[in-house]
């Protein structure tokens, strides 16, 4: 079962390799958005699954207890601050793409560069 | 004036020279024209006041400032140094007497932008002269380079661009290339850089390495012509004459080779450097420049192309010399300098003065002129007669101790060079000179008399100095005999 | 003032940052500019002071919070970071000083106390990367300044920005997501985040193949937010339709920060610890580097746009500064570091006659600026100044960090010659490339209808003036920048035993 445990783990580099390939392979910019996403949530996912402890409980203090097995907290608040950088990016990025939709009148990618747009 | 100041006023003379003449400049030509005269002067008077402490073993000295631990910009004045100073001082009066008449006589444009950057240029020459260490030295020459950029494409032509950019090229291209690499090299090797009698590399670099080292210098010092990094030089023809006259026979060309003689004797050591096998390949070098720039010279048309091959020709004369490591031999390079720089601006502000009497710029058109422009063609006589090294001109004391340094070092390669040479001379300029004076003038000719006055003052005191250096050379030996008392 | 000496590091971030949201209300623009003006020069007067500390031999630290060290974030200033730290906010605060009319001109005015809010969250982001001594607040701090450039970058009024951006941003945030699974893949081996803390665990963890993957992932993501060739390729688009004093405040220290991020993780928590690891970093970056110096160089010899020319060229210098420092010797470090500072003189001054130009010309295409040298004689003289500091021409401060480079490289011994003439080479090419500019603006005919004012304003030449002045100050007397150099390469090299 030792493999299976270690399942998280081996999604992260798919998620990874996926959004990678949507970033490169994608002529639409939307989808290279979808593509930046993909690979973000990958590395959520590798800082949670590192999280975890095994036989550990929600890291929550209740006073009276003792020598309770908690799972890390840190990485879980560093996501959240990652989260929190990939919306703005997300936002940012689509931004962008309006106003390339406005100036250029397509959001492919070989379509702008042929505009004028390199 | 103490050592010290007297240097910072060599220096610092020019510059402020420089900038009066651009407020000269803005009020009226005469004004800017007596302010290079007068800055001239001063420079000399500066730089000549030198002399005395050096006859008697002086070398005045300057630290400035310490720009990267262990390299610092310093001054130190010894013989050469003080030599090619003071030639090119005491010339620029001169030069300037004489480009107040052509720059007139041309009606040249942007003539106080020449004034300024030709005095730049002498600051930065004297930087050169008087280095103490290779950084120093490197500084400087970079700056003469830069600083003759605007007066070379002066005309500001296409034809003039594209040649100005073969100058900048070459002269860039090799001082950044190899210069400063062998600059960094020396540094590493011997923990210092400074010119120091005897040289510093003995015991920290030797075999190869020093034949290696000895060619990213030479190639590298691209203002001394050797070939193959000699194309500047014709090139820079497309300058206003003045310009050639000073800085291509004088300031900037000796520059280089007072480089090269300088890196041979403080750097290298030229009793080390004599005791290297991997440095003789110098003498073939130097003595192929001087046969085969002869050899292109004869093929010439153009008056300064010719003068400008001739120059190529007679610079490595004093890399030969130089490179025979023989102390007369020595003597003899220091001395070439100055005999060399007095007839080639002789022979330079004749072709100027040719060029503004009667627009004549190739070989062929000179046919009768000597009896229009007596004046001129007499002077360039006496300058041809130099290169030739006929006494009683400059040119043959020069020859003279280089080939008694040869003979002491039995150096054959030498001596033939030598002997070879001066029949090429022979041959370029003999039927230049017969031509100008039993020439017969051909037929509707245009009508036209001497050169302007100024012009012909200074190219007849050149030409008479080249004369008066036959005979009163005592005082110059024996400031370069100092060269020789270091190691002997 | 015993109080606000003590918080300096941490203000040197939260004045830009708190200035940022107040700046976005004021409305006249003038007073917007103002007011990112005086926060800037505040970041720089701590910068200097900060500076002053450290050559004192003093090692100002910070804990955010009081939370001790390794658990809380720490602040730490030492010699390599203020290196760093001065060339940011020097170059925000030069930036703003001369680019007031630039600004006003190239952004609509509406916009304006936007521009320079983001502007401020980018000095603020830029700045915490270089004071932070946490992995994980690195990653905070560079996504809110990269963000804040992408704003920057598009906010022109040329509409090629946008995809330019758009390339940036996909880039950027890809350089970040590799940096952030490294930095989780070495905590989950230490469990800290501190980096120095960082360094000392590594030391005595058993495993080390994650943190062989961690380096590989951690230097890739910074290369690309560096440039480091071949993930270069952002650059020249982003830096040449940008505003053009975004341009100036971009190209003289937006990549270097990276960089500076990529060698402290590199000397600092790899190469002490894992066997080998220096060589495999030296082999990775030194043929990277001299391929950036020779394509990049090569590229900029027929750029026709003098913005474009000037960023492929800045992606041939950070190959010298990543040559430097992967010759992994103190000399080479040294040397490296030197480069960071003098090449931001060198181009924060070349772009700033740049945008002059703009302003005078009507653009910045050769055939525009063509006989400039006539009409914008003071603008071209600046242009001119900074050229020959590219080049390394002696006198100037690029002369000094190319001194150090080429003795660096020989001797480095094996092929250090071989590095000596790819340096010397490349600096004849830089040369060619700034001589065409010289020649087209001296010698070329002017256009026959220019959109231009025919002359710049005057703060910009000034400015100019001034940077292009300061390289030969540097030049001359490169003390400072050499000493922090020489420290900064003292600290990094110091960590391994």
């Amino acid at each position: 079962m030792e493999f299976l445990g270690l399942y998280h783990y081996l999604v992260f580099p798919l998620l990874l390799m996926s959004g990678i390939y949507a970033v490169i392979a994608k002529r639409n910019l939307f989808k290279k958005l979808i593509g930046l996403a993909l690979m973000q949530s990958a590395v959520f996912l590798l800082y949670i699954t590192m999280a975890k402890v095994e036989g550990g409980t929600g890291p929550i203090l209740k006073p009276g207890d003792a020598d309770v097995l908690y799972s890390n907290p840190l990485p879980e608040v560093l996501i959240l601050t990652a989260i929190v950088v990939g919306i703005s990016t997300a936002a940012l990025g689509l931004g962008i793409i309006v106003r390339i939709k406005e100036e250029f009148g397509s959001v492919e990618e070989d379509v702008v560069r042929e505009l004028g747009g390199r | 004036m103490s050592g010290q100041a007297t240097i910072l006023a060599a220096l610092a003379a020019p510059l402020a020279g420089a900038i009066g003449i651009l407020l000269a400049g803005r009020l009226s030509a005469n004004l800017r024209e007596t302010v290079t005269l007068v800055t001239a002067v001063i420079l000399a008077v500066v730089v000549w006041s030198l002399i005395p402490e050096l006859m008697a073993g002086g070398r005045p000295a300057l630290s400035v400032a310490e720009v990267v631990p262990g390299i610092e910009i310093a001054f130190r004045v010894e013989p050469l140094g003080m030599l090619f100073a003071a030639l090119a001082s005491g010339l620029w009066i001169i030069n300037s007497i004489y480009s107040i008449g052509y720059m007139r006589g041309n009606n040249e444009a942007n003539q106080t932008r020449f004034y300024f950057f030709f005095a730049i240029s002498l600051a930065a020459a004297m930087g050169v002269a008087f280095a103490a260490n290779l950084f120093t030295l490197f500084l400087f020459y970079e700056a003469l380079t830069l600083s003759t950029y605007p007066l070379v494409s002066h005309k500001g032509d296409e034809k003039t661009i594209r040649s100005a950019r073969v100058y900048l090229g070459i002269l860039l291209t090799t001082s950044i290339g190899l210069f400063l690499p062998a600059i960094v090299w020396t540094y590493m090797a011997a923990g210092t850089g400074d010119f120091t009698p005897g040289g510093i590399l003995e015991g920290n670099l030797e075999g190869p390495l020093i034949g290696l080292l000895l060619g990213l210098f030479v190639f590298g010092v691209g203002k001394a012509a050797v070939m193959p990094v000699h194309r500047w030089l014709p090139a820079a023809m497309v300058a206003p004459t003045p310009v050639s006259a000073l800085l291509h026979a004088v300031a900037v060309v000796k520059a280089g080779v007072f480089t090269i003689t300088k890196l041979i004797v403080y750097i290298f050591g030229v009793d080390y450097l004599f005791a290297q096998p991997s440095g003789q390949w110098l003498l073939y070098a130097a003595a192929f420049t001087i046969v085969a720039a002869s050899a292109v010279a004869l093929r010439q048309t153009n008056i300064k192309r010719l003068l400008a091959y001739s120059t190529v020709s007679q610079l490595s004369y004093v890399v030969l010399a130089a490179d025979i490591l023989k102390p007369l031999a020595e003597v003899g390079a220091a001395i070439h300098m100055v005999a060399h720089a007095f007839g080639k601006i002789t022979l330079f502000f004749a072709a100027g003065a040719i060029y503004t009497a009667a627009r004549k710029t190739e070989i062929g058109q000179l046919a009768g002129i000597g009896r229009r422009m007596p004046w001129t063609m007499a002077a360039f006589t006496i300058g041809a007669f130099s290169m030739i090294g006929v006494p009683p001109t400059g040119g043959f004391v020069s020859k003279w101790y280089i080939l008694a340094g040869a003979f002491e070092a039995d150096n054959y390669v030498a001596i033939f060079t030598m002997i070879a040479s001066t029949a090429l001379n022979a041959l370029y300029f003999l039927p230049i000179i017969y031509l100008a004076w039993f020439g017969r003038e051909p037929e509707g000719a245009q009508e036209h008399g001497e050169a302007p006055f100024p012009a012909v003052l200074a190219l007849t005191a050149t030409a008479a100095l080249t004369v008066l250096f036959f005979f009163f050379n005592g005082p110059v030996i024996a400031l370069e005999r100092q060269l020789i008392e270091v190691w002997e | 003032m015993n109080g606000v000496v003590a918080h300096l590091p941490a203000l040197l971030v939260v004045v830009p940052m708190l200035t940022a949201p107040l700046v976005m209300l004021l409305r006249p623009s003038g007073l917007a500019w103002a007011a990112t003006t005086a926060a800037s020069l505040c970041a720089f007067a701590i910068a200097l002071s900060l500076t002053a500390a450290v050559l004192a031999g003093e090692r100002p630290d910070y804990l955010m919070g009081s939370w001790p060290a390794p658990f809380g974030i720490e602040l730490v200033v030492d010699a390599v970071n203020a290196l760093v730290l001065l060339l940011v906010t020097g170059a925000s605060s030069v930036a703003l000083l001369a680019g007031a009319r630039s600004i006003d001109s190239q952004i609509e005015h509406e916009r304006q106390p936007l521009f320079y809010s983001a502007w401020l969250l980018a000095l603020a982001g830029l700045a915490g990367i270089a004071v932070t001594g946490d992995a994980f607040n690195i990653f905070v701090f560079m996504e809110i300044s990269s963000l804040a450039s992408y704003v920057l970058v598009a906010g022109g009024p040329d509409r090629r920005a946008l995809p330019a951006v758009f390339k940036y941003l996909v880039m950027g945030t890809i350089g970040a997501t590799f940096y952030l699974i490294g930095v989780g893949l070495v905590y989950m081996m230490t469990g800290t985040l501190n980096l120095a803390d960082m360094a000392e665990r590594v030391g005595q963890v058993s495993d080390l193949r994650p943190v062989l993957v961690a380096a590989g992932f951690i230097t890739t993501g910074l290369a690309l937010k560096a440039a480091v060739f071949p993930l270069h390729l952002w650059l020249p688009n982003a830096y040449t339709y940008a505003p053009h004093m975004v341009t100036v405040f971009l190209a003289a220290c937006a990549t270097k920060v990276s960089l500076y991020v990529l060698i402290r993780f590199d000397y600092m928590v790899f190469q002490p610890n894992l066997a080998e690891h220096g060589l495999q970093f030296a082999l990775f970056l030194m043929p990277l580097a001299i391929l950036a110096l020779i394509i990049s160089s090569a590229v900029a010899l027929f750029e026709r746009n003098l913005k474009r020319l000037l960023a492929w060229s800045s992606v041939a210098q950070i190959g010298y500064m990543t040559l430097g420092v992967s010759l992994l010797t103190t000399a080479g470090v040294t040397a490296g570091m030197l480069h960071m500072f003098n090449h931001a003189l060198a181009k924060g001054a070349l772009f700033l006659a740049v945008a002059a130009l703009a302003a005078g010309c009507g653009g910045v295409r050769l055939g525009q600026i063509s006989g400039a040298g006539r009409r914008m004689p003071w603008t071209m003289g600046a242009f001119v100044l900074a050229g020959l500091s590219l080049i390394g021409v002696p006198g100037t401060a690029g002369f000094v960090s190319k001194w150090y480079l080429l003795s660096a490289a020989i001797g480095y011994g094996g092929y250090g010659p071989l590095l000596a003439a790819v340096i010397v080479l490349t600096s004849l090419m830089a040369l060619a490339y700034i001589w065409r500019v010289v020649e087209a603006a001296y010698f070329g005919a002017a256009p026959a209808e220019s959109t231009g004012r025919g002359e710049a304003p005057p703060a910009l030449v000034v400015g100019a003036w001034a940077v292009a002045l300061a390289n030969v100050g540097f030049g001359l007397s490169p003390d400072l920048p050499v000493t922090l150099a020489s420290k900064a390469a003292g600290i990094l090299t110091g960590y391994s035993p």
